[in-house]
């Protein structure tokens, strides 16, 4: 058995919205996109705004549905991490509820066990005991992004889609999300598909990265050769704008 | 946080003061409200009737307390049902957009075409007389406003990432309606639903001023506002007990909702 979570091959993509004058225009958005994902693999997404990352993602994720071409998921229930978690958490409810919430919909488990398993995951992912009453306005950016972190992991996912995860978060949180999320990797095998448009980032992280432009993916190597190599002008263009 | 929500605490004690009255009224009043005293009518405030007699030398304050009810019941009524059916159509335009959104908002504009008053006098005088078909009435004139507000909220909460983190958990579309995003639209929805109660008020009143909906000899506080405007230069009491309960109710109610908006900022 191939240990792949997730393999994506010849996507197109496109939306529709209405232009100026009411009438129905196609985007095109991305055009035969292919790569595979395998288990324990962090894989680097990068590439200027507007290229089409983020619809790439709803696409794997299957919250829009126009496209052409397959997406392989191999692993049930992919997870995602939102850039901004203050978005990404209902602002209504406190830590706990929304820790909890996976777990009420998948409605095998009984309070006391339900709230077991809440404990355990906010332990896990570095967070105070008590901050389950709180909401998540009254937590710090980085507490944020591991309560996020947390909702993902407590439903057991194989596959977490980060859509830059740590690009709102200042240089030492940054540091730390991104090792949690290493540890997370190397202790259960988990697979990170990782977006940003940070490389510093990208290159502390990841095992392998796609470099995407006006909705292709134009490179694809692992970090250590694709850093040192470029083999693509626009690859070499934004390593030398990281710099 | 620091300072104290006055608005919140004043409304309170005033709209728990109203309720007290009202549950009295339904339960005991200080003299039978329909019982006609010939010797003592449009007789002054006296220990006997606090408030008065009106022309027929019925009991005012007994007569406010029970008609002070019901204008309470068809408020609560009339707000009851446009909160409830309002959020059901805003929530599901809201969210789902589409045909639907336009068949129920074109529905919407429809009554909201008609003057409200208008629209509720149709339908009383459809259904017919009495306190229920009123509270029917106003409720169906209240629905629009009601589905506009909470629509414009779901509308936005749609795109929200916490409604797509909701998605991937699984959720059901009952669920992220009305367990996630519902409980975020709340304040909007209460500072609502507490303006809507006033005008809930006032519109019964106004519809017993007309006399709709409320039969003569029943305790109403419109009628007897109405009744009222005769004597007003003769006995200024009787206006003075039904117009100072309208008061007291949209006040209390009133400082509730200024208080609950100011408790967030």
């Amino acid at each position: 058995m191939s240990d792949l979570v997730l393999e994506v091959k010849n996507l197109s993509a496109w939306y529709r919205e209405a232009d100026a004058r009411g009438r129905r225009v196609s985007h095109h958005v991305l055009y035969d996109v292919s790569f595979e994902l395998h288990r324990g693999e962090i894989l680097g997404l990068v590439g200027e705004s507007g290229t089409g990352k983020t619809t790439l993602v709803r696409n794997i994720l299957g919250l829009v549905e126009t496209h052409t071409g397959e997406i392989i998921h191999y692993t049930k229930r992919p997870q995602m991490i939102f850039q901004d978690p203050l978005s990404s958490l209902n602002p209504a409810r406190t830590v706990g509820w929304i820790l909890e919430e996976p777990l009420r919909i998948y409605g095998k488990y009984d309070a006391p066990e339900r709230k077991r398993r809440v404990a355990e995951i906010v332990e896990l992912v570095g967070l105070p005991a008590d901050c389950v009453t709180r909401r998540p306005r009254e937590l710090s950016g980085g507490q944020r992004q591991r309560v996020s972190i947390g909702v993902a992991l407590i439903q057991k996912p194989s596959l977490i889609i980060a859509d830059e995860p740590v690009s709102a978060l200042d240089v030492t949180i940054q540091r730390q999300i991104l090792e949690l999320m290493r540890s997370l990797r190397d202790e259960y095998r988990l697979s990170f598909l990782f977006i940003s448009h940070d490389l510093n980032v990208v290159y502390q992280l990841c095992d392998r990265v796609m470099v995407m432009k006006k909705g292709r993916i134009v490179e694809q190597n692992t970090v250590a050769e694709l850093f040192a190599h470029p083999r693509e002008e626009y690859t070499k263009m934004l390593l030398a704008a990281a710099d | 946080m620091k300072t104290r929500n006055y608005f919140l605490t004043f409304g309170c004690v005033i709209t728990a003061l109203m309720i007290a009255f009202i549950l009295l009224g339904y339960f005991w009043t200080p003299c039978d409200p329909m019982k006609m005293d010939g010797s003592v009518r449009e007789s002054a405030p006296t220990l006997a009737h606090l408030m008065g007699t009106d022309k027929f030398g019925r009991d005012i304050l007994s007569r406010v307390m029970k008609g002070a009810g019901a204008t309470f019941f068809v408020a609560f009524g009339t707000v009851l049902i446009g909160t409830a059916v309002g959020t059901l159509v805003g929530a599901l335009t809201g969210y789902f957009g589409g045909w639907l959104d336009e068949v129920l908002m074109r529905f919407n504009d429809a009554l909201t075409a008609f003057p409200g008053f208008l629209l509720a006098l149709v339908l009383v005088s459809v259904l017919g007389p009495g306190r229920r078909h009123l509270l029917l009435a106003l409720g169906i004139v209240f629905i629009p406003s009601y589905a506009r507000i909470v629509r414009t909220e779901f509308e936005r909460a749609r795109s929200q990432n916490y409604v797509k983190s909701a998605q991937l958990m699984g959720a059901s579309t009952a669920r992220i309606l009305f367990v996630h995003i519902l409980p975020n639209i709340w304040p909007v929805l209460l500072s609502a639903i507490t303006i809507g109660f006033n005008n809930a008020v006032l519109a019964e009143a106004a519809m017993s001023y007309l006399g709709i909906g409320v039969s003569p000899d029943e305790a109403s506080l419109g009628y007897m506002l109405s009744d009222s405007q005769a004597y007003l230069a003769t006995t200024p009491w009787y206006a003075l007990g039904a117009g100072l309960v309208i008061v007291l109710l949209i006040l209390g109610v009133g400082l509730i909702g200024e208080g609950l908006q100011r408790k967030d900022l």
